[in-house]
């Protein structure tokens, strides 16, 4: 290791600073402090984010649109608030275009099962990556089950990057949704999505991009992007699980019939009738997660507190440190070299399987995901059936590197005995 | 982590780099596969049976290091017994790996016993005897410990 690597770095004692704010990241591991670097999974949670559910519970707890009582009035109004939140982060023209869904993999169903089913026939084509999680696929499969329409799959480089000249000649006039991720959630490749999205629109094509492993690493304005939806989930953005949005176009959501039954979606209802709510109630049928959506406003405020650039600057760092100290370790190989990145680590060991790696790190207190991250189809392109994934947030920093290199050091020599 | 070194045990790594009875079986006559899908974990198995004993096995797949050994030192110790034999070592060997039993009777498969200190990794022990199970028994789907 260089020696400046060991100087004082100013971000490093900023995500030192910052970690404080987690109280879990206070836990220990088989006696070694925790080092916790499954982000990607889902992230730990401020303590901001954990006192708001529990206040609501405390002094709040009421159903929302439904009563005329004060707990009532003042729910909803936190619940309404918590939208607001959401939309200004997405810089969404309108909060009733911000619809609560339990997180992307409903935000995305919704799309296949609501748009996709009213619209898409036989012959007609939806175009997602090789790169998706199994729920940017799956639900399209099921639509096409449905309808009879079939997938098309823009293909991955070497380096993890989408081939954008396949892309080109994808798109033609059978095809009616682009469905692909702003940032892979194995690889951490940042998409080129603003583009996709141009070049989608110059054929007519609405698109859906799964936020859900960018909006806590990357400012995301659905306006400036023109995509057509935006899903991502709380809890990777250090905001509750079963709590996450679905953006969608205003037109598109009006001419798109409802998803699930029930109430709150409702205007009336008679036996013989019923008509349906105005946005964005009409895609929250029953009572919502009150608690997880207020829990997700404080995160989003949270996330609000830092300066994007400072954000961006810390993880880009991480990114870079992390890419060197790794590709200094002989036998381990990084899966996914894009240009553009988050900081999100894929690698595998030679002689070792990620599963031996992740229990030998374990040991070591360091937390980290091995498997195929709901990406069989992408394991599959680069000849592994599994890998190990560091991936970090805000609050990692250079000591969480060197510790997660010392630990793979000491898997190396356990399998070396 | 002393629990390390037990699950890790020479004799593990070595049937890891060197599996024993590695690759088909010309003529076997039970075939079955195990697969866990969210480890990665594969196996195909082939055994050859006759008059209720198996007279020979091998296989091949794709695993950890636990996964690997683990059918490896299965291979070696279930030839030449019959099948209620082998069923009952599976038996036995589930038995210390899930409930921390003593492994008395399992002789050298008494390595795996570090595998209870890792109950995560109890799946991964258990593929290859399952599939053994699963091809004594002729069952055709391949069969998961997940």
């Amino acid at each position: 290791m260089s020696l400046t690597n060991k100087l004082f770095h100013y971000d490093d004692l900023q995500a030192q600073f910052w970690r404080t704010d987690f109280p879990l990241l206070k836990s220990r591991v088989h006696d070694k402090p925790l080092i916790y670097l499954d982000n990607a999974a889902t992230t730990q949670k401020p303590l901001a984010v954990i006192e708001a559910e529990r206040n609501y519970y405390l002094y709040t707890n009421a159903n929302v649109h439904r009563g005329i009582h004060s707990l009532s009035l003042q729910a909803t109004e936190a619940y309404e608030h918590a939208r607001t939140t959401a939309q200004h982060l997405l810089n969404a023209a309108s909060s009733s275009e911000i619809i609560f869904v339990r997180g992307t993999t409903e935000a995305i169903n919704l799309v296949a099962q609501s748009y996709g089913r009213s619209r898409l026939h036989s012959g007609d084509e939806i175009i997602l990556s090789q790169m998706e999680h199994h729920s940017n696929i799956v639900p399209w499969q099921m639509l096409c089950q449905q309808t009879g329409a079939t997938l098309r799959i823009i293909p991955v480089n070497d380096d993890g990057e989408l081939r954008m000249e396949v892309f080109a000649g994808l798109l033609n006039e059978h095809t009616r949704l682009v469905a692909v991720t702003h940032v892979s959630n194995s690889l951490g490749t940042i998409n080129p999505v603003a583009e996709i999205v141009a070049q989608a629109h110059r054929h007519g094509v609405p698109v859906l991009l799964d936020g859900a492993q960018a909006v806590a690493h990357l400012p995301v304005d659905v306006q400036a992007l023109d995509c057509d939806f935006y899903a991502f989930s709380g809890h990777k953005l250090y905001g509750p699980t079963g709590i996450g949005v679905l953006y969608g176009k205003a037109a598109l959501l009006e001419a798109m019939p409802p998803y699930q039954g029930g109430g709150d979606m409702i205007r009336s209802v008679s036996f013989a009738e019923t008509t349906f709510n105005s946005l964005p109630y009409r895609f929250e049928a029953g009572t919502p997660n009150i608690a997880g959506a207020i829990g997700l406003g404080v995160a989003i405020d949270y996330l609000n507190n830092f300066d994007w650039e400072e954000l961006l600057a810390h993880e880009q760092s991480l990114l870079t440190y992390a890419m060197q100290a790794m590709s200094d370790i002989p036998g381990l190989r990084i899966i996914g070299n894009a240009r553009e990145k988050i900081c999100i680590l894929s690698f595998v060991l030679e002689g070792m399987h990620p599963h031996d790696v992740g229990t030998i790190l374990d040991g070591e207190g360091v937390a980290i995901r091995t498997g195929h991250h709901c990406n069989m189809p992408l394991m599959e392109r680069f000849g592994v059936p599994a890998t190990a994934r560091a991936s970090f947030a805000l609050y990692n920093s250079r000591h969480d590197v060197d510790v997660l290199v010392s630990a793979i050091q000491h898997a190396q020599e356990v399998f070396k005995q | 982590m002393s629990e390390l070194r037990e699950l890790y045990q020479e004799t593990i790594l070595d049937h890891y780099r060197r599996p024993r009875n590695a690759g088909r079986l010309a003529d076997a006559n039970r075939v079955a596969e195990g697969y866990n899908p969210l480890c990665g974990d594969r196996i195909k198995l082939f055994l050859k049976v006759d008059d209720g004993v198996i007279r020979d096995a091998r296989f091949e797949g794709n695993g950890c290091a636990i996964a690997t050994a683990s059918a490896s030192l299965m291979t070696e110790s279930i030839k030449g017994k019959r099948a209620d034999e082998a069923l009952r070592l599976l038996e036995q060997v589930h038995h210390m790996v899930a409930g921390g039993g003593s492994g008395g009777g399992v002789g050298k498969l008494q390595v795996l016993s570090g595998v209870h200190e890792f109950p995560q990794r109890v799946k991964c022990a258990t593929l290859a005897w399952h599939t053994m199970k699963a091809a004594l028994e002729n069952v055709a789907v391949p069969v998961t410990t997940e």
